[in-house]
């Protein structure tokens, strides 16, 4: 069976858990950005967490299925439509064949994601159905969806899992104009001075527009960095170093401007100090945040970072149990 | 009276280009489909067009102003 794209969305994508193990080769993790509410979409579809859904920014497709689907709408408030008929989110829902799937307007977060009983059954690429687009690897033909395309979804799972029919109240994700994300210092920390670092975690810091899968940049004060002559092999500004890998949510901030926070696919290395990592338990967090959210960066220990990962890792889990 | 609104996040431009004329001036006539600006988001531009018919009364929005969706970008006379 599969999915017609009548039109394809702002930017549509396959994703899925992500692509682990090829960093050190320059090649993103990737995967939702979303990783919670992709995960509850496959789970109230009767996948595996491993299944592929589909990632819609902003402006969802329209399409249509070619034989009966159970599918599942999660992420990001969107008025959900199946031949105009408004429908809800975090729900199974059941298609039947050539059933029209639309989406109204987001009423806050960035992203929303659409699984489908089976999954979408693109082929796997080094492990994994996400698309990179900008590596023009993976998912549909390594690109985005447009109008046209023809959305393989893979046979029914024939071990019958636990069928959740709704997603609990408590278990969904808030969508809010202001969050807190929590970071760890580091790497290079030390390269801000004293007010530098302070600015960082007190200012209260409003997300740009500039803000996609590979990277999502604030605005606000100017993070005073300690001058220094800078050594063979780093650019001019004391926000450059000699290249080094980034640990996935870093925060940069070029010339001393507007962080950047580094999202999925963003590149595994390169000439701007990283302040402060996104704890990974946070970075579904940033992942929701649309532009003009006012974002606080909270520091914490590596300890309380563990915490949190291993209670976002039981929310995940007591979906499927 | 129309509202045409945003349905995404992003920056709003009046003009194809720096040095371009603008899509369409307060006090034009506009037909339903016509482009009147574009929003930017992830680097992309995607067009805001009219629905109906009539004359583009007021812009709501400045050029290279920020919108949400729902936003109302302009209003356009009916006839």
């Amino acid at each position: 069976m599969a999915f017609s794209i009548l039109e394809p969305g702002l930017a549509t994508s396959v994703q899925d858990q992500g692509r682990l193990g090829y960093y050190n080769v320059g090649i993103p993790q990737g995967g939702a950005m979303d990783q919670l509410s992709a995960s509850m979409a496959n789970a109230l579809a009767g996948n595996a967490a491993t299944d592929a859904v589909l990632e819609c920014a902003y402006l969802g497709p329209k399409f249509t299925t070619d034989a009966d689907a159970v599918i599942a709408v999660t992420g990001a408030p969107v008025e959900v439509r199946v031949n105009g008929t408004t429908a809800d989110q975090w729900t199974r829902l059941s298609l039947t064949a050539g059933d029209e799937v639309s989406f109204g307007m987001l009423s806050g977060g960035t992203r929303y994601y659409i699984a489908v009983q089976g999954g979408i059954d693109v082929p796997l690429v080094l492990g994994s159905r996400s698309t990179y687009a900008l590596g023009a690897l993976g998912g549909f033909q390594g690109r985005t969806l447009k109008a046209g395309d023809v959305v393989p979804v893979g046979p029914a799972p024939t071990s019958a899992s636990r069928r959740l029919d709704s997603i609990p109240d408590e278990l969904r994700p808030a969508y809010a104009r202001e969050v807190s994300v929590r970071i760890m210092p580091g790497l290079y920390d030390h390269r801000l001075t004293a007010e530098g670092m302070e600015t960082l975690v007190t200012a209260s810091w409003k997300l740009t527009p500039v803000a996609d899968r590979t990277g999502l940049r604030y605005s606000g004060p100017d993070i005073e960095w300690k001058p220094r002559t800078q050594p063979f092999g780093a650019g001019s500004d004391p926000s450059n170093i000699v290249d080094a890998g980034y640990a996935i949510g870093s925060i940069q901030v070029p010339g001393g401007k507007e962080p950047i926070v580094l999202h999925r696919d963003a590149v595994s290395g390169g000439g701007y100090a990283m302040v402060a990592t996104v704890i990974s338990a946070d970075m579904d967090v940033v992942a929701r945040s649309a532009p003009g959210t006012v974002t606080h960066f909270e520091p914490v220990t590596m300890e309380q970072a563990l915490t949190a990962r291993a209670d976002a890792a039981r929310i995940r889990r007591s979906v499927w149990e | 009276m129309a509202d045409i609104v945003s349905p995404l996040p992003g920056i709003f431009y009046r003009k194809p280009g720096p040095d371009k004329d603008p899509y369409a001036n307060e006090g034009d006539p506009i037909e339903a489909g016509q482009t009147i600006g574009v929003v930017e988001i992830m680097k992309q531009f995607s067009e805001i067009r009219s629905d109906v018919s009539g004359t583009l009364t007021s812009f709501a929005v400045e050029d290279s102003g920020t919108v949400n969706p729902g936003d109302v970008i302009a209003t356009v006379t009916e006839g």
